[in-house]
Formats: C-alpha cells, sequence, structure tokens
C-alpha cells in the first residue's frame, strides 16, 4: 500500500507491506534504526515515538494506519552534534549504559513532559482534580511504560528533572 | 609497579576516577549508535526468522517446507533435511580455538524445548515470519523425557570436582551449638530479558564473512563462527560494536549468527536474523533455579562455629552448567567448621547459564537472610553480628585478602542510612496501610583478571587511538579506556578514540564476571606505557626535538606534551615531524601468579526500607542505600551507574522476578516482558550508591576490581530481611510475591 | 502475521457491514488485537479500520450519565475533567493500566473488547479452547496464578485484563452497538462480556460485526469511589485483582472472565452486613485452582477494604 508521512518534518511517500509495523516501516523502509524493537508487543517502550506530538509504542501499530500522520523519532529530537536538551541531560545523569531503551526513554519523556504540561493526571496522582506537580513519584509512574533492563531508572527520573527545570 | 611509574596511581590529570559522560554517549541519546541488526554498511540485507521446537526432547519425524517455500518473498527455508552440512557441535579443530563449533540444523534430534527447528529467510520481514509460521514440523517426543521441576533434591546428583570444600567438623560443630539456624531457600528461573534481542547481521566477500553480532565478546563468536563454517577464523570479521544488554546472557553465540552466515553464503547477500522476545526465553541461556540449604552454628555471644551451604541447581541433561550458589560462603563470614556443596539436577530444559553474578545473586539470597535470622534468634543487631564474624584471613583456605573493608562498608552504610534507629521486633511501624522496616546485608563478589591486549596509535594530530577486541555492553568500556589512555599519554580526553568490537583488533576477553575493565583497562594502559616508552625514544633521537639528547626515562607525559626537564613538545608536532605515519605500540597484561595468593573479592554493604501493604501483601521498597568497595574507581558516573542497577537487580530477584517451569511441556510459561516482570521505574524509589576510597594493588596494575556484579550481591537479602522488619513475614521462596506474603500476614493475624 | 487486507471505515454502519464478512476484524488502537496476529492468534483476512470515525467525543447525557465515544482513548477519557470530577473511579482504574503509550493508543471501545492475558492463551504451542475450541484448557492443571476464581467453567479460567472495564462495570451503563444496517441498539454493560461456560472462545454478546460506538455510564453513584488494583509491579502489569467503588456498587477486577460486578457484596450491604462480611459473602462461592488459591482471600481481603473506605 502506498502511503504518506511525514517524519521528523519530512514528508515521506513510500510503499508498505499492509502488515508492517510503524516500527519496521520506520527502521526497515525508511533505514531510521533510532527506534528500537524490544519485544515487539508493546511490553518495553523502546519503540516509542511520538506521533502527531503523543507518545506511542510503535510497534503495536500498523503503518497503513498513520497514512497522513506526522511522526517524530529520536532522529527528529536531536543530533550527536546538536542534542536536545533532554538528550543532554540523558548524558549527564548517566541515565543509559547499553543504550538500547534509550531512544524510547527519550521520545516517552518528551511525550510524558507534555501530557504532565497539559494537566494529564496519573496513578500516581493523588488528587485527580489538583494541578499536576512532576515529582519523583509522579515521573516514575508515568514512564513506567519504559522498561530499562541496565537498570538507569535513578538516573532517568534525575534526566528527566534536568530537562523539566531547565525547559 | 612502583606508583611513581603507574600513571594510573599517579593520576596526575585527574582523569582517573572523574565522573566524566560516557564517550560513545551522544550516539546512544541521539540513536546513531547502530546494533548489529542495523548495520548499514552492506544495504539489502534479506531477513531471517527462526522456528522453536514444541518438544522438551525427542526427534524431528517429519517435515513440511513446501506452503512455506511457495509464501511470498521466501527465499530460503531450511530444516535438518537440507541446512547446510557442518562440523559436529563441539568442534574444535583450528589451534586455540576460544569456543567451539556451534552447528544448527544438523540433525533430528530436539535436545530442549524452543531449539532451532527452522529457519525461513525472505526479502522482509513480514513475509518470512509469515512463512515461519507455514513450515509444519512433525515432532516425536521421547517417552522418557522428564523435568521433575517440584522436587530437584530427587533428581540431585554429584558432580564431583572443586565444588565441594570441608574444613573442621560442621557435623559436630552443628550438633553442639546453643544457636543455630537450618533453613531451606528458592530460588526460581530468572531470564536476563537483555533490551537487545540476540541478533546478526552477515555477509561475504569471496571468502571471508563479516558478521555483526550482539555479543558480549568478539573473540570466542568469531572462533566459534569459523569452526562452524570450517574456515580459518582469521577470515570471520567479527563485529560487536554496540551491544544491547547482556548480563551473561550473551555469552554464547546463538542460532541468529551460525544461520544468518550459512543464509548468507547460500543466498550471497546479507541475511540478518533477530529472536523475537518470545524465542529469547527458550533459545538462550536462563539462570537455573535452586534450592539452598543454610545451616548456621554459633555460640551465645553470635560466634560462628559452624557455616554450611548446599545447593541445588538444574541443568540441561547434556550440559553441566552449576549455579555455584555456595561458593561465595568460602569466603564470607569466619568459622572453624565448613561444608559447602553443589549437585546437580539433570532435566530436559533449555540449557542454563551465567545470569549477572552467577553464584552469588541468588546463594546470598539465602546465606544473607540466614544470617538475619541468627541475629534474631541471638538478640543481636544484624550488622554486628556480621562484623563480629569477619574473619582475618580466607576462612577456608587461609590466604591473606587482598583488600577487605566490609566492615568499613557495613559501618559507613548503617550511618548513612540511619540504622542505629531501627527497631528489631518486626511489625513496629504503619504508615497508612503499609507496614514499614528495614533490612540490611553484605555484598561480596569474587574479582577476577584474564589475559588481555591492546593497541594503541598516536596519529601526526595527536589523536591517540585505542583498539581491543573488546566490547561494552553498558558498562562504560570506551569510556575507562579513553580515561586510562589519556592518564597515561597525558592527552585531553578529547583527543582519544576508543574502537572497541572488531575481532582484528588485539585480544580481550569481553564483558563477563566483572572482569572487562581490569583485563582490557590493563592492557590499555601497558600498551600507553609502551607507546610512551617509544615517543621518548623518538624525541631524545630526534635532533629536531627540544629534547634530543635528554633521558627518556625522565620523560614525562602531561598536557599533551613529552617533557623531560624543563623543555617540552607536543606530542602532535614530535609525531608529525618524526614519525608522521603516527607510532604504534602493543600492551598486554597476564595475570600475576601471585594474584592467586590472594583471596579477591569486592565488599559491600545494603540498607532496605520497604513498605508491605497489610491488608494485600504488596511489597515496596521505599528507600535504598549500598556502601560498596571495589578498588579504585575509574569513573564514579559510570561505576555508580554498574551498581544501582544492580541494586536493582537485586530488588527484582527479591521481589519479580521469576520464571515457572511447565513439567508438562519442558517450557516455561512466561515468554514475553508481559509475563517475565524486570522491575519497571516505578518499583524504584530513593536509591542510592557509593564507594568508600581504596585500591587493590594485588588485584591488578590498575588497582581496580570489577563492578558489574557487586550491586546485585546481597540486594536481594537486605529487601527479604525488610519485609520480614516490616510485617514479620519470612518468605524464603523467592521472589516474595503477594501470595507468600500474604498468607505470611494471616497466618499471623491467627 | 497473516496477509490480510486494509480499509479505513468512512462511517460506522459501513464499518459494521465490513466487518461482518468471514474473516474480517475491526482494529481501532491496535495495541491487542496487532499483538495477537504477530502471534497469528488472530488472523483477520480483513482489517477495517475504525480509529479515524468521528465517535471519539465525551460529553454528558441529559440524564445527568457519560456518553463515551467509542473511539476515545483511554488516555482521552481518564484526563477528561468530567471523568475526573464525575467519575473518579474510571479515570483511576484507566490510569492504573498499561502505560502511557498504550493508553495513548488505545481505545474505550478496544479497551473493552481486549482479549485474556493467560500465558497458555498467548502461546500458540500449548491446548487452549478459546483459541482452538475443544483443543483443551493448559490452564486447568498448570500455571494459572493469574487465573479466575469466579464463575470459571472447566473450559477455561482465563480473566478480562481490563482495569477500565472493572471500574465502569462499578458505575454501570451501557454499550451502543451498531450493525450493518446503521441500527443501534442499548446493551447494558454487566451483559456485554460473557462467562466462558463451553464456549470461552464467544466473548461478548455482539453480533458479528456490530461495532461499539460508545459507552453510556449512568449518573454516577451517591458516595466516594475509589480504585485499588494489587499488581507483582508497582506500574505496568496486569491486576492480580482489583475493585472498583462507586458509591453503594462495587466491581471486582481480574477475578472472572469479565468484569465482576459484586451485587451479592452490595446487597448484603444495602442489608447492612459489615464490609468483610459483605467481601465474604462476594467471595463464598470463589473456586481456586491451585496456583490462584491466594486470589480468594487477597480479593476478600481487597474487597473489604475497599468497602470500608480504605485507600492510599
Amino acid at each position: 500500500m502506498q502511503i504518506r508521512l511525514t517524519v521528523n518534518g519530512e514528508p515521506r511517500a513510500l510503499e508498505v507491506d499492509v502488515r508492517a509495523s510503524l516500527l519496521d516501516v520506520l527502521r526497515e523502509g525508511l533505514a531510521l534504526k533510532g527506534t528500537k524493537k524490544g519485544c515487539d508487543h508493546g511490553q518495553c517502550g523502546a519503540c516509542t515515538v511520538l506521533v502527531d506530538g503523543v507518545r506511542i509504542n510503535s510497534c503495536l501499530t500498523l503503518a497503513v494506519m498513520h497514512d497522513g500522520d506526522a511522526v517524530t523519532t529520536i532522529e527528529g529530537v536531536g543530533t550527536p552534534e546538536a542534542l536536545h536538551p533532554i538528550q543532554q541531560a540523558f548524558l549527564e545523569q548517566d541515565a543509559f549504559q547499553c543504550g538500547y531503551c534509550t531512544p524510547g526513554q527519550i521520545c516517552s519523556a518528551l511525550g510524558m513532559l507534555a501530557e504532565a504540561a497539559a494537566g494529564h493526571p496519573s496513578h500516581a496522582t493523588a488528587d485527580l482534580l489538583a494541578p499536576v506537580e512532576l515529582t519523583e513519584p509522579e515521573i516514575r509512574e508515568r514512564m513506567s511504560g519504559n522498561l530499562c533492563r541496565c537498570s538507569a531508572y535513578p538516573q532517568i527520573v534525575a534526566a528527566i528533572r534536568q530537562a523539566a527545570e531547565a525547559a | 609497579m612502583a606508583d611513581d611509574a603507574n600513571p594510573i596511581a599517579l593520576n596526575r590529570a585527574g582523569l582517573i576516577g572523574k565522573p566524566v559522560d560516557r564517550l560513545e554517549g551522544k550516539l546512544k541519546v541521539s540513536g546513531t549508535a547502530d546494533y548489529a541488526y542495523e548495520v548499514m554498511e552492506k544495504p539489502g540485507a534479506a531477513f531471517g526468522y527462526l522456528v522453536g521446537a514444541t518438544i522438551p526432547r525427542g526427534k524431528i519425524a517429519g517435515v513440511d517446507i513446501s506452503a512455506a517455500e511457495a509464501a511470498p518473498g521466501v527465499l530460503l527455508v531450511w530444516t535438518h533435511r537440507n541446512a547446510p552440512s557442518q562440523p559436529a557441535p563441539g568442534t574444535q579443530s583450528q589451534a586455540g580455538s576460544q569456543a567451539p563449533a556451534q552447528p544448527e540444523l544438523y540433525d533430528e534430534r530436539i535436545r530442549f524445548y524452543g531449539q532451532t527447528a527452522a529457519l525461513v529467510v525472505a526479502e522482509s520481514f513480514e513475509q518470512a515470519a509469515a512463512a515461519a509460521r507455514l513450515v509444519r514440523i512433525d515432532y516425536e517426543a521421547d517417552a522418557g523425557a522428564a523435568v521433575v521441576f517440584d522436587d530437584m533434591h530427587a533428581a540431585a546428583r554429584d558432580t564431583g570436582g572443586d565444588e565441594e570444600a570441608q574444613k573442621g567438623d560442621f557435623d559436630a560443630a552443628f550438633a553442639s551449638a546453643p544457636a543455630v539456624i537450618d533453613a531451606t531457600w528458592t530460588t526460581p528461573v530468572q531470564n536476563h530479558c537483555q533490551m537487545e534481542p540476540h541478533a546478526s547481521l552477515c555477509w561475504w566477500e569471496g571468502d571471508q564473512v563479516y558478521a555483526f553480532t550482539s555479543n558480549q565478546s568478539v573473540k570466542r563468536p568469531q572462533h566459534a563462527l569459523g569452526e562452524t563454517l570450517g574456515i580459518d577464523r582469521n577470515k570471520v570479521h567479527l563485529r560487536a560494536r554496540y551491544i544491547g544488554g547482556g548480563f551473561g546472557g550473551k555469552n554464547n553465540s546463538y542460532a541468529d549468527l551460525t544461520l544468518s552466515a550459512l543464509a548468507a553464503r547460500e543466498l550471497k547477500r546479507p541475511v540478518k536474523i533477530a529472536l523475537t522476545r518470545q524465542q529469547m526465553f527458550h533459545m538462550t541461556v536462563h539462570r537455573p533455579a535452586t534450592v539452598q540449604r543454610v545451616r548456621l552454628a554459633a555460640d551465645r555471644n553470635g560466634q560462628l562455629t559452624g557455616i554450611s551451604h548446599e545447593t541445588i541447581s538444574h541443568c540441561a541433561r547434556a550440559d553441566r552448567f552449576m549455579e555455584r550458589a555456595s561458593a561465595f560462603t568460602k569466603n564470607l563470614y569466619a568459622a572453624p567448621n565448613r561444608r559447602i556443596g553443589h549437585k546437580l539436577a539433570l532435566m530436559d530444559l533449555p540449557v542454563a547459564g551465567a545470569m549477572r553474578a552467577p553464584g552469588e545473586a541468588v546463594g546470598m539470597l539465602a546465606l544473607e537472610c540466614a544470617m538475619d535470622e541468627l541475629a534474631e534468634q541471638l538478640g543481636m543487631d544484624p550488622v554486628d553480628l556480621r562484623i563480629l564474624n569477619e574473619p582475618d584471613v580466607d576462612p577456608t583456605d587461609g590466604r591473606p585478602f587482598s583488600t577487605r573493608p566490609l566492615v568499613r562498608c557495613l559501618k559507613e552504610g548503617a550511618q548513612a542510612f540511619g540504622w542505629d534507629a531501627r527497631i528489631p521486633t518486626p511489625r513496629h511501624t504503619r504508615d497508612g496501610r503499609w507496614w514499614v522496616g528495614t533490612g540490611m546485608a553484605a555484598a561480596i563478589r569474587g574479582n577476577f583478571l584474564l589475559p588481555a591486549k591492546a593497541q594503541i596509535h598516536i596519529s601526526a594530530e595527536g589523536i591517540v587511538t585505542v583498539r581491543q577486541a573488546m566490547t561494552d555492553i553498558g558498562t562504560g568500556t570506551y569510556t575507562i579506556l579513553a580515561q586510562i589512555a589519556a592518564e597515561t599519554l597525558g592527552v585531553p580526553l578529547e583527543e582519544v578514540r576508543i574502537e572497541l568490537g572488531h575481532s582484528e583488533w588485539a585480544p580481550a576477553p569481553g564483558s563477563g564476571g566483572s572482569f572487562g575493565a581490569a583485563s582490557a583497562g590493563s592492557a590499555a594502559m601497558d600498551a600507553g606505557i609502551n607507546l610512551r616508552s617509544k615517543l621518548a625514544a623518538l624525541a631524545v633521537g630526534d635532533a629536531a626535538s627540544p629534547l634530543h639528547g635528554g633521558d627518556p626515562a625522565k620523560a614525562e607525559f602531561r598536557d599533551g606534551n613529552i617533557v623531560i626537564g624543563n623543555q617540552a613538545e607536543a606530542l602532535g608536532d614530535l609525531v608529525r615531524r618524526a614519525s608522521p605515519q603516527g607510532v604504534d605500540a602493543v600492551g598486554a597484561v597476564t595475570p600475576d601468579p601471585k594474584g592467586r595468593e590472594y583471596s579477591q573479592h569486592t565488599y559491600g554493604g545494603h540498607f532496605c526500607e520497604v513498605g508491605v501493604d497489610a491488608v494485600t501483601g504488596e511489597v515496596r521498597v521505599r528507600r535504598m542505600i549500598g556502601v560498596f568497595a571495589a578498588g579504585r574507581i575509574l569513573n564514579h558516573k559510570t561505576a555508580r551507574s554498574q551498581l544501582t542497577g544492580g541494586m536493582i537487580w537485586g530488588i527484582g530477584g527479591a521481589l519479580h522476578e521469576e520464571n515457572h517451569v511447565d513439567p508438562r511441556f519442558g517450557s516455561f510459561v512466561a515468554q514475553d516482558l508481559a509475563q517475565y516482570h524486570v522491575p519497571a521505574q516505578a518499583d524504584i524509589a530513593g536509591l542510592d550508591a557509593w564507594f568508600i576510597d581504596e585500591v587493590d594493588d594485588i588485584a591488578n596494575p590498575l588497582g581496580i576490581k570489577g563492578v558489574g556484579e557487586l550491586g546485585i550481591c546481597g540486594a536481594g537479602a537486605a529487601v527479604a530481611n525488610a519485609v520480614y522488619n516490616a510485617c514479620g513475614v519470612r518468605v524464603r521462596d523467592y521472589p516474595i510475591t503477594v501470595e507468600k506474603v500474604l498468607a505470611g500476614l494471616q497466618a499471623l493475624e491467627g | 502475521m497473516r496477509a490480510f487486507t486494509y480499509e479505513r471505515a468512512g462511517d460506522a454502519a459501513g464499518a459494521a457491514r465490513a466487518a461482518a464478512r468471514p474473516g474480517a476484524k475491526l482494529i481501532a488502537g491496535g495495541t491487542n488485537l496487532i499483538d495477537l496476529m504477530k502471534l497469528e492468534i488472530e488472523t483477520p483476512t480483513h482489517l477495517v479500520d475504525v480509529s479515524r470515525l468521528p465517535l471519539a467525543g465525551i460529553e454528558p447525557t441529559p440524564d445527568g450519565g457519560l456518553r463515551i465515544g467509542a473511539m476515545a482513548t483511554n488516555t482521552a477519557l481518564a484526563v477528561h475533567p468530567q471523568v475526573r470530577a464525575r467519575y473518579p473511579v474510571v479515570a483511576q482504574a484507566v490510569l492504573a493500566g498499561a502505560s502511557g503509550q498504550l493508553r495513548n493508543k488505545a481505545t474505550v471501545g478496544g479497551n473493552l473488547l481486549q482479549r485474556t492475558r493467560c500465558g497458555y492463551f498467548y502461546d500458540p504451542a500449548k491446548p487452549c479452547n478459546k483459541r482452538e475450541p475443544g483443543a483443551g484448557c493448559a490452564a486447568l492443571e498448570g500455571f494459572n496464578r493469574m487465573h479466575a476464581i469466579l464463575g470459571a467453567s472447566e473450559a477455561c479460567i482465563a480473566t478480562h485484563p481490563s482495569d477500565m472495564a472493572v471500574g465502569m462495570t462499578a458505575v454501570g451503563g451501557r454499550v451502543e452497538p451498531v450493525d450493518g444496517e446503521g441500527r443501534t441498539r442499548a446493551l447494558p454493560l454487566s451483559e456485554l462480556h460473557r462467562l466462558p461456560g463451553d464456549t470461552p472462545q464467544v466473548e461478548t454478546a455482539l453480533a458479528p460485526g456490530e461495532l461499539i460506538t460508545a459507552v453510556v455510564l449512568d449518573p454516577p453513584p451517591a458516595g466516594r469511589q475509589l480504585y485499588r488494583k494489587v499488581r507483582d509491579r508497582a506500574s505496568y502489569a496486569f491486576g492480580l485483582a482489583s475493585v472498583a467503588v462507586a458509591g453503594g456498587q462495587a466491581a471486582l477486577g481480574a477475578v472472572a472472565h469479565r468484569p465482576w460486578r459484586a451485587t451479592t457484596a452490595e446487597a448484603a450491604l444495602a442489608g447492612g452486613a459489615s464490609p468483610d462480611e459483605a467481601a465474604a459473602a462476594e467471595l463464598a462461592p470463589a473456586q481456586g485452582r491451585g496456583g490462584n488459591d491466594f486470589k480468594i482471600p487477597l480479593t476478600r481481603r481487597l474487597l473489604a477494604a475497599a468497602l470500608a473506605g480504605e485507600n492510599a
């Protein structure tokens, strides 16, 4: 099937297998290997990308279902030469080890920060009607869809706090 | 080596220990580090997909690949009937081979559930995955296939060897002691669950194969692939530049490597294969379950008179991997009478293997809880009990310790945690619905050094490059090698490049057993020192150098210069003029036999506070600290991350991680990350770790020790002890899940 | 994944018509269906994508209830001011499930229709009556720690994994399916999901192709609301047991083939029983299968505490 995506701001038209996940189209079709396949079943978060600014697991959605959508991958967040502040924070806080979950963590963090800024509550929010305060328990809960087997969890929270406070 | 000749000890520029950011970090945070499956140097890779067997033991009775072969895009379908002939498993035909042939699809036998039974290669991933399910395989299970999982005692057998250690008369000591503990702890099958699935991408150029793979070492998979393909291993160009987690589960290579190489040869194009997350659970190794009986005998003051730790673990019928969970007990506490033992229970299960801190990770879950129980029985503080039983020399073989700062770790940890405010009687504090309590445990992990080499080069631009057939699996190898090289050569970190993961480069043992930094790093320092000698000789022999005629033995390297007396020259200037092609040197480390005369370990103390839900029995860690001793620390940032990561593994082992064996099928029940629970972000609160200052000059030329496994050792026991202190329930069957705590709570409630 | 054809639906009735064809299936968020298609547990030959249908609105009904479009994402539901203010049990239930990423994609309709997480259902190499009627149930004598203690059968002891549905069940309401003729009916939430009986493969009362267009919640019952979930991890894990309380109404999750309205406990409470007594009455018919025996006391304690107003 022919689909059109806007990927990292660039319009792309491509032919995809109707079965192909958005993840596989990004990685194999568009050679954007920064988005990782950890479990392929929505159970690890390594494939997290932003679709129209919203974080999702790209492994559990078909590329054909995103015809017309705007996708942001880690490659659109920042480059080694020009890191996004949250990438810089991950670097400084040592918020990764093997690095495989990291692009997903970063995309997830960006989506999460936007959700918090929009006032979304979480499971950690005691008062559903109060303004959201991005405490450590809030960050931990909101980032729990991103597993890190190296277990850089405390450093990830520190990096997100650093980036959130700088923003 | 005297300190004044050891650039790491001298640490003139202060780079050793400095918490610098990861050298490859910018690539990882930007998604530009390419893991094996993602390598694009040779485009046009075809996609392989494996098919796993669905019986625990037996044979393939029939196959029908016609539907799969006819499916769109399919390039190749192999079973044992049509796969290329390969050497028998275990073949080591090349001199000095570090790993045997690992043939796949070589016969009809199925030796474990999930064993690779077929391969499909197609133009796309979707086509390969779909066609793989069209492969029809009929199995004939052996009538005798058996998994006796509920009674490992029944299947246990002695294996002999050095797994046993006896000293004194344990039985007599135990029989006469006024205070004894005799209890059995069990730990379940655990899975590594690296975030990056095992994957390989191979292509051929003539008779040479380029193999990108996700492996913890470089030389072993290179050698294995050479043996498997029946070609000179030097024709195998193995690459392992970035590895998405290993933890022992990527010590071996698997079907993805063998079959991508064979299929690439057959199809004359690159082929890549990744295991699916589901396949990882059976096709790769796991940590076996253990049954551990620990017996302690003590006098009324808490002095241990006897200590016994006996472990049964299981392994695949044709294998002999043993989870040596009792081994560390040889070294930890003083007691004149000792018995350490291990037995194996052979079962028709997949092959077991090393997983982060094999032995200690699960063994300390038993011994360190037994110590807690003994302290309670004696009315002693658990920290004091450990300090009282601190040995002067190795309690089993009498060797001196290279260093032994365990007590310092315990004392510093206790103070930082506020341990002296602890109430020893359980069920003392409620915070809303939570019982709150604290626990502690000691940490110990063996320290190792393996032979390694390194090559180093300085260019005319003054750029120093270290090359090694070494890996960085997230441990920080790239970074610490750069620090070592920069400090040794006296150049800024920015002028150092580290290139790892190429089999052509100087051999190093890879990442595993916490030996990576010491082995690879010592070789790198030696290479740097050899390069300094060459540069000094070059300078004093070069009439155009301001150092001409100086004493090369007096040369110092700092700020990018070589300095003799009050004369200095920039390294780049020297090389550009005197050796414009650059200067190369090699270095090596060989374990000093003297090192074996010492008992070498890393140490630590864990202190943990948990909450236990009084209604449901849910356990949540509220805060946890670890204080550790691991020799000189090369990089306080990356080393600390190793510790906190290990502690989180400890929390996972105590509370979450478990795979169930279904003996009816010989398979694991959990085959994905929704069923196998590794800790998630929300499970980890208030975690901190740090090192005490120490240097271990016995361990290796760097004075460092391994940190990759230390954090997990004992961490789970601190959690378990805290659970007891919180709610009064001792769970000796890990993990400490809701049903076990709840049963205890109900019993206490009467 | 088996090959299939794909269409993006233009309207609800057309989608229902297309989905009524043999082998066809509706897809919205896809977070469960694609998961199962990759394992070839679901093998549709045609997918009808309803995710872009204009059925995502959330608005009060004239009688004081709340109409939730079936295509609203789980996130949109949980963050909606009306839901947070008037149906906190639903917001809490949604937020207790899955992850932020999944909730952003999963829809309300799809959440209701998600399938069990039984490990044997998920492993195509193992017998499962739900996957292959008549094949047998591997969970009965197998690893059944996560499995049903209420309303199970000898054919199936799987549970419904949703949190959201448990919150909604405590409140009460209806779903509104539309068929290929464009006819909408009202199906009480309590009748949407079936118990397994002899046909565990039939999970709902929906006719083939019927598309849920909305969930209409009853007006919130007077009284406090809360949702409490017990799970092995602090987050991102399916429940071992959960309880939703809305005024004098309660529902249990992860204990049965469907969200379990605790009508026995409700009646007992109304009759003056204590929370402990009411919870005991609800769990009286519960039956364990070995590995899940603990869920009986766990659920009883959880329900009693929730009915007594203990939380957090």
